[in-house]
């Protein structure tokens, strides 16, 4: 294994020569955001990676037995551990390594989806972020349980629908606003927070490798179209992924030493959400005559969360 | 006794296998905190801070995790243990399957206990039998000794070649993990070289030869891991023999697949795991005394059981009074469904089943007398009046 005394270039033309480390081949639908994403991380990467995945999409399509599209070590174990399986991965590295048994260096990196991280993995995360692994826990955020047929998540946006929060007569999808959680990972103190979307690859791997060069546990939540549960077109994945971030949907911004930064800031060029939800199906019932609230609703929530990032980058600038 | 020269201390069976893990140096070991397996944890700890181990630890926030870590860190490449109780090996309950299935040689103390509800804290062998079908060897211990006996052996078991699954010593809650016994410990030397250097097959962190661990397995090659999962099972049997034998050599006390006391011409037989056997042993002499034919059966290895050398100890008894200290509700207890299928092969002696000491009931010597009498009962009119019963409880 080559160790490169000096990183890759962020530019196509020196990517282009990166080993691919998510071969093609595996079975993710076309149009996911998740692979893209993945690779996006790997390719930031120039030391040996080790990957922990939680149970979901990107897990089950991947690592089909007897085949994996993984060239890099790679191990699943159960659907609410992603967190806890990197800190006994992790924890072993340091012990070997302290013990003079193994000379190499190498990265830890675990992969969940919103259910997996979000919600029934929350704790575990939260545990190992708190501990201080040296590991970048990294959420491909496709809003739902997409892997099990698109079921509510903590994730998913306020009126939503999902196959567990149907849209019907009474009910018009999800009625919870979504929960925050690159925040609450911020309010870890971790070594480094962030949130990027894989339309701007730039953005998300120079974030990848922020988190790996601090000294600490790092989080970044990553927005990922899912066309079956957004339902939405397939090859409308990043021009969505680009859309949730123009809305202020999903901004991009990086937490670092109790300091907020805001990455891209759209000021006058903020889109209306109506943008970002137009092409998605899951939120058609938003658009019929009598739902003009809750889609007022939705953008409240936009502008809301918005505002107080801004503030928060404000804040931590004194 | 071997040429080696052991120390004699008196010390909780907790600390006895705090001992034991010092001496084992495992490179990691993510635990949590329950009654009554906690002291393991706090004398390990201790020792870290120490700095009498080379083991990093893992204080996860639960048990689900500290499995899952167990999981990470064995599949890495190295050697992990951990310490737990009742509800926490409930909450594992999901990983133990998965730390088979992955066939990683973890290492867990369990310090058994009753299981909620209605929550209580002493000792029964709920927790223990909820492990059953999960793909683990299982070591039963009567005193510290055993415990910590088992302890030093079990590296060497769980990571043979021919086995490669996760092993549990169980040894009863409090009864053992609280009270002190005088024992004696094995030189650290002694058991370095007993327990050798650990052998990593196929770890993650070979970063040279990339593995993938925790493939999705569809119908068409889930049932041969199973299978191979079984046979690693059966295989244990005769590496666990060996070991102890190998065990027995070096240091003196001598372990089988189970324990029998003044069996070999017994009639009137109780078969009880752990502790209870203390007490059954002393009730076994008096009788004895008296002329009665009575012995004692106290299986060491739960999985694999020994079906057929128990089969053929117990073929030549008239009766069998079998004591679970767990139940499996509306089943007979778990202990009596291995019996009865040790020796169902042979005429037999007759079978009866008695449930004792659940959430940490006292088994008094007058309550063996009483088991041993109906058995001698049983033995003369070839009937059990009941199949099952709880014994030392309130009508
Ligand atoms: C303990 C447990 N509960 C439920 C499941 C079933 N399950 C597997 S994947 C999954 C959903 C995964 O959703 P998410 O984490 O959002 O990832 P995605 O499928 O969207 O990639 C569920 C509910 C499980 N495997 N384990």
């Amino acid at each position: 294994m080559s160790t490169p005394t000096q990183e890759t270039p962020l530019t196509l033309k020196a990517l282009t020569h990166k080993p691919v480390h998510l071969t093609g081949g595996h079975r993710m639908c076309s149009g996911c955001g998740a692979p893209t994403i993945v690779r996006q991380v790997l390719m930031a990467i120039d030391e040996p990676v080790v990957i922990a995945n939680a149970t979901g999409c990107l897990e089950v399509s991947t690592c089909l037995f007897p085949y994996t599209a993984w060239q890099v070590p790679w191990m699943h174990s159960a659907f609410e551990n992603a967190a806890a399986t990197a800190s006994g991965i992790e924890t072993m590295y340091r012990s070997l390594r302290k013990q003079g048994k193994l000379k190499k260096e190498m990265k830890f990196i675990a992969f969940g989806g919103d259910g997996g991280t979000y919600d029934i993995g929350f704790q575990a995360l939260s545990g190992a972020m708190e501990r201080g692994h040296q590991l970048l826990y990294i959420c491909y955020d496709n809003g739902a349980y997409m892997n099990t047929g698109i079921q509510r998540s903590s994730a998913t946006p306020f009126g939503a629908d999902t196959t567990t929060q149907p849209v019907g007569s009474k009910i018009q999808g999800k009625t919870q606003r979504r929960k925050d959680l690159t925040r609450i990972m911020a309010a870890h103190n971790v070594a480094y927070a962030a949130q990027a979307s894989p339309h701007n690859w730039k953005d998300l791997m120079t974030k990848v490798r922020k988190a790996l060069a601090t000294n600490g546990p790092a989080y970044m939540g990553v927005v990922s179209p899912c066309n079956r549960g957004w339902r939405s077109q397939t090859n409308d994945s990043i021009l969505l992924s680009r859309l949730a971030v123009d809305t202020c949907y999903w901004p991009l911004y990086e937490v670092q030493d109790g300091k907020w930064t805001i990455n891209y800031d759209p000021k006058d060029r903020k889109k209306p959400i109506t943008e970002w939800l137009k092409p998605q199906g899951r939120f058609k019932h938003l658009f019929a005559p009598g739902n003009e609230a809750l889609l007022a609703r939705f953008q409240e929530l936009v502008d809301q969360d918005w505002e107080s990032l801004r503030k928060l980058q404000e804040m931590s600038k004194s | 006794m071997g040429a080696t020269t052991t120390k004699i201390v008196a010390v909780t069976g907790n600390q006895a296998v705090a001992e034991a893990l010092r001496q084992l140096n495992p490179d990691v070991m993510p635990a949590y905190p329950i009654t009554p397996s906690t002291g393991i944890m706090e004398s390990f700890t201790k020792f870290v801070s120490d700095g009498k181990v080379d083991t990093e630890t893992i204080l996860v926030e639960s048990e689900h995790s500290a499995m899952s870590a167990c999981i990470g860190a064995s599949a890495a490449g190295g050697r992990v243990a951990t310490a737990t109780s009742a509800q926490g090996l409930a909450l594992m309950w999901e990983m133990l399957h998965i730390a088979s299935g992955y066939r990683l040689p973890i290492l867990m103390a369990l310090v058994n206990r009753a299981l909620s509800a209605p929550l209580n804290i002493h000792g029964d062998h709920s927790d223990g039998m909820g492990m059953r079908d999960c793909s683990w060897i299982q070591l039963f211990s009567e005193n510290a000794q055993e415990a910590y006996d088992n302890t030093i052996m079990a590296y060497r078991i769980a990571e043979h070649k021919d086995v490669r699954l996760p092993i549990a010593v169980n040894m009863d809650g409090f009864i053992i993990s609280h009270s002190i016994e005088s024992m004696t410990f094995i030189p650290d030397a002694e058991v370095k070289k007993f327990v050798g250097d650990y052998i990593a097959i196929d770890p993650l962190l070979d970063i040279d030869h990339p593995k993938s661990i925790g493939a999705l397995v569809l119908p068409d090659y889930y049932m041969e891991h199973k299978r191979a999962q079984h046979e690693a099972m059966l295989n244990a049997k005769k590496v666990i023999s060996d070991v102890s034998a190998e065990f027995a050599r070096l240091f003196g006390r001598k372990y089988d697949l189970f324990e029998s006391y003044r069996l070999e011409d017994a009639e009137v037989v109780l078969v009880a795991l752990n502790s209870a056997a203390g007490t059954i042993k002393d009730e076994v002499d008096r009788y004895r005394e008296k002329g009665v034919k009575a012995g004692l059966l106290k299986p060491r290895v739960f999985r694999p059981f020994p079906y057929e050398e128990v089969g053929a100890a117990l073929k030549n008894a008239k009766a069998v009074c079998v004591m679970d200290r767990a139940d499996s509700y509306g089943g007979y207890g778990p202990l009596f469904m291995e019996i009865a299928s040790a020796v169902q092969p042979h005429r037999g002696p007759v079978l009866f089943n008695k449930v004792y000491g659940l959430g940490g009931r006292d088994l008094m010597p007058l309550d063996v007398d009483q088991l041993i009498d109906e058995t001698i009962e049983v033995a003369k009119t070839g009937k059990a009046k009941m199949v099952k019963e709880y014994i030392t409880v309130r009508n």
